[in-house]
């Protein structure tokens, strides 16, 4: 499994307010979701995202409510991949069951830029970033979370199971 | 390992784990209650899910807005039944034998020295209590974990608590897990496990042990997790017949810090709007800080022996005037127990309302919702911003004594145990 992409960068602790702010959580449609992604925090956030980028966040990433809708509208948005020096604990669980792959790397969340592009290699946990001609290494995914993701998340995978 | 370490080692069938790794662990009990197991069984039906993995080890606890609180909560209620019904589910705890789930899950067994544990309520941390694993997670983890009894985990690295010494007059467990998290904030223990050794063990009793562990939550932490000894065994005795592991850590190098604590220097805590972390000691509070409502109860301090601390603190007064006390017990036997000793006597004759166990005001639910600018002390776990009403009321957490003191004198301040 790999991504590639440009990455967006952000600071420590974006909340999942700011992920999905809650005046949109009437719905649980994914495109909808996707439309207000970051909206508080990045109102160009819709219209510069390609499908495959990447989002690069500090400490503390995915903080605040246990709201399942904040990874659900980054993952419809068409990012590939979140990288973060830390994950809130709730946010980082959410983001595997609904299968959007995150990395916990301190060393890549630190060094990649806005607009670098970055490439992840999920099986060994290798973050190369190719604008800067540098490599950071993520612990890689054991198989049964490789799984989870690959099927899309949690509940589809145990059924393919 | 740490104890936590070992415990999601054995459940995952491996010989060691390090902090950071991924595994998928085996379940021992997998719960939810009559909010988000709904939202589980939607999924679970979804997805076409057409058994359960063990209907013994699903609890299906009634208790947010039971007896129910309107339509929408009563059909809640109904699907959670009819699912515990079709698929036969062993310890389902609707009104009548219910309480609130993590005072209920404990005294009736079902939570073990060593046992992995997840449940859809972040309070589910509580049974670490009992030197077992437990921690909350969300609908989809549920809907799985009774699907297939597994979960999967990030092990978790720890800080140590090591406690000496023995608690003073006036202080509970609430006091201790309220001064630690005003010492280490609401993410001093973010994602890590916080597990308690020491000599000062011993002087804290089960239900001590039981609030503590239920507040690992609000440092942050994964899970809190008590060294298993005489106390544990003993509360054990007559609730699990099956058997259990009992974990130690191996040594002060596998934690990242290790935190001491001398019990005989804690002082009766309160914690001030709108963060669990807003500590004061009591004698830190100069001025008088005046409380409409008491609540009495909740997952943290609606236990026997809460109630027996509140109770010698109202028997034989009134609550202040103005002050409105709401005492819940937490589960069926400890309402009948309160009514046995005289408790419940008590309580009413102070001017107290003593109810049927629910959670009903610790989340702004049912049974003692807050106005604007109305002000509570509760012995409940959260003080965030609307917690128990209106976003403009506020609440003040603090032990059972500590509440019932204030109820008395109507406000909170730094003479309230002169009575
Ligand atoms: S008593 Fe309060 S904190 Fe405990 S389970 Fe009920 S609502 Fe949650």
């Amino acid at each position: 499994m790999k991504a590639h992409g440009t990455a967006h960068k952000y600071g420590d602790n974006v909340d999942t307010d700011v992920i999905i702010p809650a005046r949109y959580l009437n719905t649980a449609d994914h495109a909808e979701l996707a439309k207000h992604c970051m909206e508080d925090i990045d109102a160009g956030f819709t219209a510069k995202i390609k499908p495959g980028d990447i989002i690069a966040g500090g400490a503390n990433f995915g903080c605040g409510s246990s709201r399942e809708h904040a990874p659900i509208a980054i993952k419809a948005s068409g990012i590939s991949c979140v990288i973060a020096a830390t994950f809130a604990r709730i946010f980082y669980r959410n983001a595997i069951n609904i299968g959007l792959p995150i990395l916990e790397c301190p060393e890549a969340a630190n060094d990649i830029s806005d607009r670098d592009e970055v490439d992840i290699d999920f099986d060994t946990g290798i973050i190369t970033n190719i604008t800067k001609n540098r490599t950071y290494k993520a612990e890689p995914f054991p198989d049964f979370i490789k799984d989870i993701i690959s099927a899309g998340g949690l509940l589809n995978s145990i059924k393919k199971n | 390992m740490t104890i936590t370490q070992k415990i999601l080692a054995k459940a995952a069938g491996l010989d060691t784990v390090r902090p950071g790794q991924l595994i998928s662990a085996k379940l021992d009990m997998v719960l939810g209650n009559d909010i988000t197991t709904p939202v589980a069984i939607n999924e679970f039906e979804k997805n076409g899910f057409g058994s359960v993995f063990d209907r013994t080890r699903i609890s299906l606890v009634m208790d947010h807005f039971t007896p129910n609180k309107d339509i929408k909560a009563a059909t809640l209620t109904k699907q959670c039944r009819t699912f515990a019904r079709k698929y036969d589910i062993l310890n389902y705890f609707d009104v009548g034998d219910m309480g609130i789930e993590h005072a209920l899950i404990p005294e009736k067994g079902l939570a073990a020295p060593g046992e992995c544990i997840i449940g859809a309520d972040s309070h589910t941390c509580t049974y670490g209590a009992l030197g077992a694993f437990s921690t909350g997670v969300g609908s989809t983890d549920m809907a799985a974990g009774m699907a297939t009894g597994t979960a999967w985990f990030k092990v978790p690295s720890a800080i140590k608590f090591e406690l000496s010494g023995k608690l003073p007059p006036h202080t509970s467990g609430k006091d201790v897990i309220l001064h630690i998290i005003g010492k280490i904030g609401v993410d001093g223990a973010l994602y890590r496990s916080m597990e308690f050794t020491g000599s000062g063990l011993s002087s804290l009793t089960m239900d001590d042990r039981l609030t503590i562990a239920n507040m690992a939550i609000e440092a942050g932490a994964k899970n809190g997790v008590f060294e298993v000894d005489d106390i544990t065994r003993e509360y054990l005795k007559g609730r699990v017949s099956r058997p259990y592991t009992e974990f130690t850590a191996d040594s002060d190098d596998d934690y990242d810090e290790v935190i001491k604590t001398d019990l005989s220097e804690i002082k009766p805590t309160v914690a001030f709007p709108h963060l669990p972390e807003n500590t004061k000691t009591i004698d830190e509070i100069t001025e008088k800080v005046p409380i409409d409502q008491a609540v009495i109860g909740s997952c943290t301090n609606g236990r026997i022996s809460d109630m027996r601390k509140a109770a010698a603190v109202l028997k034989g007064r009134r609550i202040a005037k103005d002050v409105r006390c709401i005492v819940i017990p937490a589960t069926q036997s400890i309402y009948l127990q309160c009514i046995k000793e005289g408790l419940a006597e008590i309580f009413i004759n102070a001017g107290c309302v003593f109810s049927t166990p629910t959670c009903g005001p610790c989340l702004g639910g049912h049974m003692g919702i807050l106005a604007e600018g109305e002000r509570a002390v509760s012995t409940t776990n959260r003080n965030f911003v609307g917690r128990m009403g209106h976003p403009g009321s506020e609440v003040y957490l603090a032990s059972p004594e500590t509440a019932a003191a204030a109820a008395v004198k109507g406000y909170i301040g730094s003479d309230i145990f002169a009575l």
